[in-house]
């Protein structure tokens, strides 16, 4: 077993990064994700990789494009306005079907917000984003240790589904400081045939591209992409479960915010409140069927984001019509605490004649 | 027993393209093709392609390619080479790419010294879209989005690339040529042949802009065409070598 680290969370998607093999990164600096680009540039030197600072975060998308389509692991990160520039990039990169794994730090919105957390970046992550019919995988860790496996798992899941995998954390987990292990990995050594490298004897050339001038060609590829996702929403979704079994009232929360709400339910079950807590983890695929299947026995749900609400439409098309969907939120980059949304849930249960 | 004095370079797929008559993309192909078969590194070349009338060079060089999001060949081109060191990277730009939509990308590649070769057609206008203004149409051209003519007072005058990047200090070659005539296509054929010899030798940064004809977007038979980019293009986009260790020689 490895030994504990304190560590800050933007440092320890770098590290990760690192272990899972990654050699090349392109970055431009945004506030609170600045400490990753700042441990890259001082890290990748040391294993002999590739520090870039782009000229803008367009660029640094397109050098993910380039780097990823040449066959490398490669990743970059950013802040929501930053973010919101990478979009032009990462639908090509989805339309190429090109592997990397870009890390979004979220901070208030919209526009230049604040440099506080959010979680207001949940619909352009997890329903495209850029233009077209394309996903992302999005992987929401809840710690610093989540940040680490979980880095190194979206180096995998990209790769074995030649998909763009988006680490979706907040100003919050990025910039606090838990003890982490790095676990042994053996970095997975997977072909890559289809990559650009230069023929080197090869008869056919590699291209990679997401054009196809013909609407039927253009079509087939979107048919191949949906029957890829539906692979990846069949396989990959991620969610933790805690005390819905009997929960007359379960709350919902991703992220940093899971946390908050975690100690709010610990309080209520003191009290002798049923409730639980579903936190998605991958936030696409979304955990539909263990929200619905809740459904059936509990009374109401929570749903609570550092956001005006987005998670809660889809929690809301997962329980339907049957049982209430609550919604909690702050905005801009205020974060909930837990004696706020221990209230919400003292009212639901009054109003549900729970306890 | 006949010799074969005149070939496709192997570099090239003997296919048909969809360029129009007139259009002097195909000359450009052909120079960039040779250029990289007589260097003889077809094998580790890696080619980046445009948005615009080029957009599908990807298809005709047998060559390892990526298609670029408009103006971002730059930033592909430096993401590939940094994972390939040993490969040859290129892109293969137009104006409206290059100059105008990614005119950030270009200039820091170039401010970098990228190990790349840029390849930057210009024919002062956008084509695949339909013949819209680019920032290299000329005072006074008119093309459907400057109906009345470009004017300078709202629209300046045109940017010209090749003397803009020479003033960095990152580039190694930068010259510009034009295909209007034999002469001159042998000296494009330099241009082109020396900013790859460069790129071999990893020595930096090197670009060519080759000045080009839209026979159909300026509404030109191919022949009116090449005598309006000598009339036109060659006075305000003079030809020659901006930046080269010869000159700074």
């Amino acid at each position: 077993m490895a030994e504990k680290i304190l560590m800050k969370g933007n440092e320890a998607i770098g590290e990760a990064a690192v272990v899972a093999g990654c050699r090349h990164y392109f970055g431009y600096p945004i506030t609170p994700q600045s400490e990753l680009i700042e441990y890259m540039a001082k890290r990748l030197p040391q294993v002999d990789g590739v520090f870039l600072q782009a000229e803008s975060e367009v660029s640094a998308i397109n050098m993910v494009y380039g780097a990823a389509g040449a066959g490398a692991r490669v990743m970059t990160s950013s802040s929501s306005p930053g973010f919101s520039l990478k979009q032009e990039g990462i639908s090509y990169i989805a339309g190429a079907e090109l592997p990397c794994v870009l890390v979004n730090v979220q901070r208030g919105g919209p526009g230049l917000g604040s440099i506080q957390p959010g979680q207001a970046d949940y619909f352009q992550a997890t329903k495209g984003g850029g233009h077209g019919d394309y996903h992302n995988i999005v992987i929401a860790p809840n710690s610093v240790q989540e940040l680490v496996d979980m880095t190194i798992l979206s180096f995998d899941l990209a790769d074995q589904y030649r998909n763009p995998v988006v680490l979706l954390a907040d100003g919050a987990i990025g910039q606090m400081m838990e003890p982490v292990e790095f676990r042994e990995v053996t970095a997975k050594n997977i072909e890559k045939p289809w990559a650009s490298t230069g023929l080197h004897g090869r008869s056919e050339t590699n291209v990679i591209n997401s054009l196809f001038l013909k609407p039927d060609e253009c079509e087939k590829h979107n048919k191949h992409l949906q029957e890829k996702y539906a692979v990846i929403e069949k396989n990959e979704v991620r969610y933790e479960s805690i005390h819905v079994e009997d929960a007359d009232l379960v709350l919902v929360a991703y992220g940093i915010t899971s946390r908050i709400v975690f100690s709010a339910m610990e309080k209520a079950r003191k009290e002798g409140m049923k409730v639980g807590l579903i936190r998605p983890i991958s936030l696409w695929p979304f955990p539909y069927k263990p929200i619905e299947d809740a459904s059936a026995h509990a009374k109401a749900f929570l749903t609570v984001e550092m956001s005006a609400g987005q998670m809660v439409e889809d929690v809301r098309l997962a329980v339907g019509r049957t049982k209430p969907v609550y919604f909690y939120g702050r905005t801009g980059g205020m974060i909930p605490n837990s004696a706020e949304i221990y209230d919400q849930i003292v009212t639901i249960m009054q109003a549900k004649g729970g306890k | 027993m006949t010799e074969k004095l005149f070939a496709i370079p192997a570099t090239l797929k003997d296919i048909p393209t969809h360029y129009c008559p007139g259009c002097h993309h195909g000359i450009i192909h052909r120079l960039v093709a040779e250029a990289i078969q007589e260097l003889g590194v077809q094998d580790k070349a890696i080619g980046v392609a445009p948005v615009g009338c080029s957009v599908l060079c990807y298809d005709y060089f047998n060559i390892d390619m990526q298609e670029a999001a408009h103006g971002r060949a730059p930033a592909v081109a430096t993401g590939i080479k940094r994972v390939h060191p040993e490969a040859v990277v290129f892109t293969y730009q137009g104006d409206g790419d290059l100059a105008s939509i990614g005119c950030a990308e270009i200039v820091h590649a170039a401010a970098r010294s990228e190990k790349i070769t840029t390849i930057f057609v210009n024919n002062a206008i956008y084509g695949m879209t339909g013949g819209q203004m680019a920032p290299t149409s000329l005072v006074g051209q008119v093309t459907t989005t400057s109906p009345y003519g470009r004017k300078e007072d709202s629209c300046g005058k045109p940017i010209q690339m090749s003397e803009m990047l020479s003033t960095l200090h990152g580039p190694k070659f930068i010259a510009r040529v034009a295909v209007n005539n034999p002469a001159n296509m042998a000296k494009a054929k330099a241009a082109i042949k020396k900013a790859f010899e460069i790129n071999v030798k990893g020595e930096g940064f090197a670009l060519v802009e080759v000045l080009s004809t839209c026979p159909t977007n300026w509404g030109m038979s191919p022949v009116e065409a090449v005598s309006w980019l000598e009339k036109n293009m060659l006075p305000y986009f003079p030809l020659g070598i901006f930046k080269s260790e010869e000159v700074a020689k």
